[in-house]
């Protein structure tokens, strides 16, 4: 019998801690990362059955070239008017975040999240789902909002917290509710509302409704439980929904191998589940559109969920409480192989003879003015130093439908201890 | 003219089952999904023929994932469905509790009031069935303590079917907690002694129609002068019993509704009989009997003639074959009232 003190002749185990490509201060170079052709892939019926679908997820559908030409069968042969209100939204997020970035540094708000090099991923979808289409975003979806018509003045106040924020300066900026554009409370939990869009889909189709529903999650969080119980349960009921992954490359400062990206792709996870999984250029607005309006069809069609890949970059940090410069190499963003998805737009439009370099120029300036404009309103309403804008006893209220005796108590406390200590 | 609503003898399955057939006759948006609660009716057979009647499409199976259970409920609540979720042992429910917690409790809250969730999660819990650590618990406590959800234990099939009907119907998410030990009888905490079953029981009586039970209303389920006992679930009968057996002339009272809870009927009892005593089934540290010896103390001090006492489950596991060490049952309540009235 083996001696089990003896000293053992197998080879080491070795863990492998995933490390990215680059830190700061390294020179990058993306040459090793496969892009494809625009308009190589080839585009399926919407009613294909899933198995039938396996090669997609591994490949990488673009529509935009590098002279901004759109190719190919996934081209969604948009017009003129199509393509610049699409062009106009992604600039006007853009310009969005910039203001509402400098409002937290000038100390107006005590967060904020941009979406710099995503716009495409919202804007994109938002134009190629129906308006009453439900959406469950995560935290970095303004776009959405923004492509629905959604005022940014609503927005603002959210982030201000202030007199005119609808939710009664409860949540943390950005987490909006506007249930009128069928944009669902987001959660600072990530990955909940992955489940919470399936379900919506599953009433639809169980309703008979034509509805579909949406949701977005970041590639960080499709390692949370609940996606795989999102998967699953669009699976097994065939819902009529979208799952989209916003594959940004960086969940705060763990780059997309902590989600396993080493290993295969986010849109291959479909496949396990026996579901449709697109792999799209999420800085190429007309293939986000395409991809979204594929598996849109295919939801309303009785075919079921489309999980899809937006491969995309986060240009700028997690949120203002992050700085990027400490944890990646600052010059990823300038060398990232997709571009920018606004200048991908405005570079196709020109190259349709329907745009040019002076009425871009003064769409930025028009969009800018806008946003300094509702800017100055709903900071004329409060920003969140000001002093709080809520009546404290409204803390107490929409916890229950009618608030019960305890809350009733506690506030009555709350209001004569503060009168009591002279406050 | 006004009829006597027809009754019959049932079991708390049955009142169960009856409450959600009825509930989901008169409301269409009513859902009721769960692992196996559709074609087999729940290992229980709380949703028995319910499926038959109402159709796939408001009675159906769904994957081993109570994260997935509770968010999909959520998600279907957005939509406009009332969703009446099944989790088939409340020690299972863990999985779901970010999508309770941080999603159902908060949703109202969070989006000022534009998005809600009418769901009402139906779970069996307690011991005494020789289920072990993982068919036992009683985690109330963990959700008494969340700000948002409502909180639910009937004692007897009138109350459940009452209780679940009002929680149904309720706008807010509500975790309705089924004491699975007196699902078939009503249970004194003697288990060397040969069951008994609902059917003689005056509670057993339940309409077959439509009925409500409001919550956060306790019933005053014995009267009496010498101690409060204050108790839920299974342990209103061994609270029962321990009266007939000790001629203590205690007023039991049943809770019901732990959120919201009904202070007023606890206040007059203890400030009535000065000594109280909190029982559950529950582990004692941070448990919701924490709660009331706290809110007693602070309304009714000076009426108590003696300390608050517990009788619950210790801080352990529930463990399999001691589960009746475990049990806070008849000799202890009897030792805690001996001190309580010497008190």
């Amino acid at each position: 019998m083996a001696d089990p003190r003896a000293p053992s002749n197998l080879p080491p185990l070795a863990l492998h801690v995933p490390e990215p490509q680059f830190r700061p201060g390294d020179a990058v170079d993306f040459a090793s990362f496969d892009r494809g052709e625009a308009g190589a892939v080839a585009r399926p019926d919407t009613a294909e059955k899933a198995d039938a679908l396996r090669t997609l997820p591994y490949a990488l559908i673009r529509v935009l070239d590098d002279e901004g030409k759109a190719q190919g069968p996934w081209n969604p042969r948009l017009d003129a008017d199509r393509l610049r209100a699409m062009l106009r939204h992604m600039a006007l997020t853009r310009a969005f975040d910039e203001r509402m970035y400098r409002a937290q540094r000038q100390g107006k708000t005590s967060f904020y999240m941009k979406c710099t090099g995503e716009e495409a991923t919202s804007v994109g979808a938002a134009h190629a789902l129906d308006h009453d289409d439900m959406c469950f975003p995560s935290y970095r979806q303004q776009g959405l909002l923004i492509a629905r018509d959604w005022p940014i003045g609503d927005m603002m106040c959210q982030i201000y917290s202030n007199s005119g924020d609808r939710l009664k300066g409860r949540q943390m900026p950005i987490m909006y509710s506007a249930r009128d554009a069928g944009f669902f409370s987001i959660s600072g939990n990530l990955a909940t509302q992955y489940p919470q869009a399936v379900g919506f889909a599953m009433a639809s189709a169980a309703k008979g409704d034509s509805r579909i529903a949406a949701s977005w999650v970041g590639e960080g969080s499709t390692a949370e439980g609940d996606f795989h119980s999102a998967c699953t349960f669009a699976s097994v009921y065939r819902a009529p929904v979208i799952l989209n992954v916003i594959n940004n490359q960086w969940a705060i400062s763990s780059f997309s191998g902590f989600a396993g990206a080493e290993a295969t792709t986010f849109a291959a996870r479909a496949i396990g589940y026996g579901i449709a999984g697109l792999r799209v250029d999420g800085n190429d607005i007309l293939a986000v559109y395409a991809a979204t309006l594929w598996a849109a069809e295919r939801a309303r069609g009785n075919h079921g969920p489309t999980l899809i890949e937006h491969f995309t970059y986060r240009a700028e940090g997690h949120s203002t409480s992050d700085d990027p410069s400490k944890y990646r190499s600052a010059e990823e963003r300038g060398k990232w192989p997709l571009g920018d998805p606004v200048a991908r737009l405005k570079q196709h439009l020109i190259a349709l003879g329907e745009w040019d370099d002076a009425r871009h120029e003064a769409m930025d300036k028009e969009l800018a003015e806008y946003v300094r404009d509702e800017g100055r309103k709903a900071e004329a309403l409060g920003t969140l130093h000001d002093g709080l804008s809520q009546p404290f006893t409204t803390m107490f209220e929409d916890i229950f439908e009618e608030q019960p005796w305890h809350l009733k108590e506690q506030s009555e406390q709350m209001q004569a201890e503060r009168k009591a200590a002279g406050i | 003219m006004s009829e006597e609503p027809e009754t019959r003898a049932m079991n708390m399955i049955q009142a169960i089952n009856s409450a959600l057939d009825i509930a989901m006759g008169r409301d269409s948006e009513i859902v009721v999904l769960g692992e196996d609660v559709g074609f087999f009716g729940g290992v229980f057979k709380a949703t028995e023929g319910l499926q038959a009647k109402h159709g796939k499409n408001r009675v159906f199976d769904t994957p081993i994932s109570e994260c997935g259970i509770i968010g999909v409920a959520v998600g279907m609540a957005t939509y406009g469905l009332r969703p009446v979720p099944e989790i088939q042992f409340a020690d299972y429910i863990y999985p779901a509790l970010d999508q309770l917690v941080s999603e159902a409790a908060r949703l109202r809250y969070r989006s000022a009031g534009e998005y809600t969730a009418p769901i009402t999660v139906r779970t069996p819990f307690g011991g005494g069935i020789f289920g072990g650590q993982t068919h036992s618990q009683s985690p109330e406590g963990i959700f008494t303590h969340v700000a948002g959800l409502k909180t639910v234990i009937p004692s007897n099939p009138y109350d459940a079917k009452g209780l679940l009907i009002s929680a149904i119907e309720d706008n807010d998410p509500v975790i309705f907690f089924e004491p699975k030990r007196i699902y078939n009888g009503p249970f004194d905490g003697h288990y060397d002694r040969p069951v008994t079953p609902w059917a003689k029981h005056p509670q057993a009586q339940v309409p077959e129609g439509y009925y409500r039970i409001p919550l956060g209303k306790a019933a005053v389920v014995r009267a009496g002068e010498a101690a409060t006992l204050l108790c839920y679930g299974t342990m209103v009968h061994v609270a029962l019993g321990v009266a007939e057996e000790t001629g203590v002339d205690v007023e039991v009272i049943d809770l019901r509704t732990l959120v919201p809870l009904d202070i007023e009927t606890i206040e007059a009892s203890v400030r009535k009989t000065g000594r109280c005593i909190v029982l559950h089934e529950a582990t004692r540290t941070g448990g919701f009997g924490a709660e009331l010896a706290a809110l007693v103390q602070e309304r009714c001090f000076y009426s108590l003639e003696a300390p608050v006492e517990r009788v619950t489950g210790w801080d352990t596991p529930y463990p399999h074959s001691l589960e009746w060490a475990y049990f806070p049952g008849p000799v202890r309540l009897t030792q805690a009232l001996k001190r309580v009235m010497e008190g």
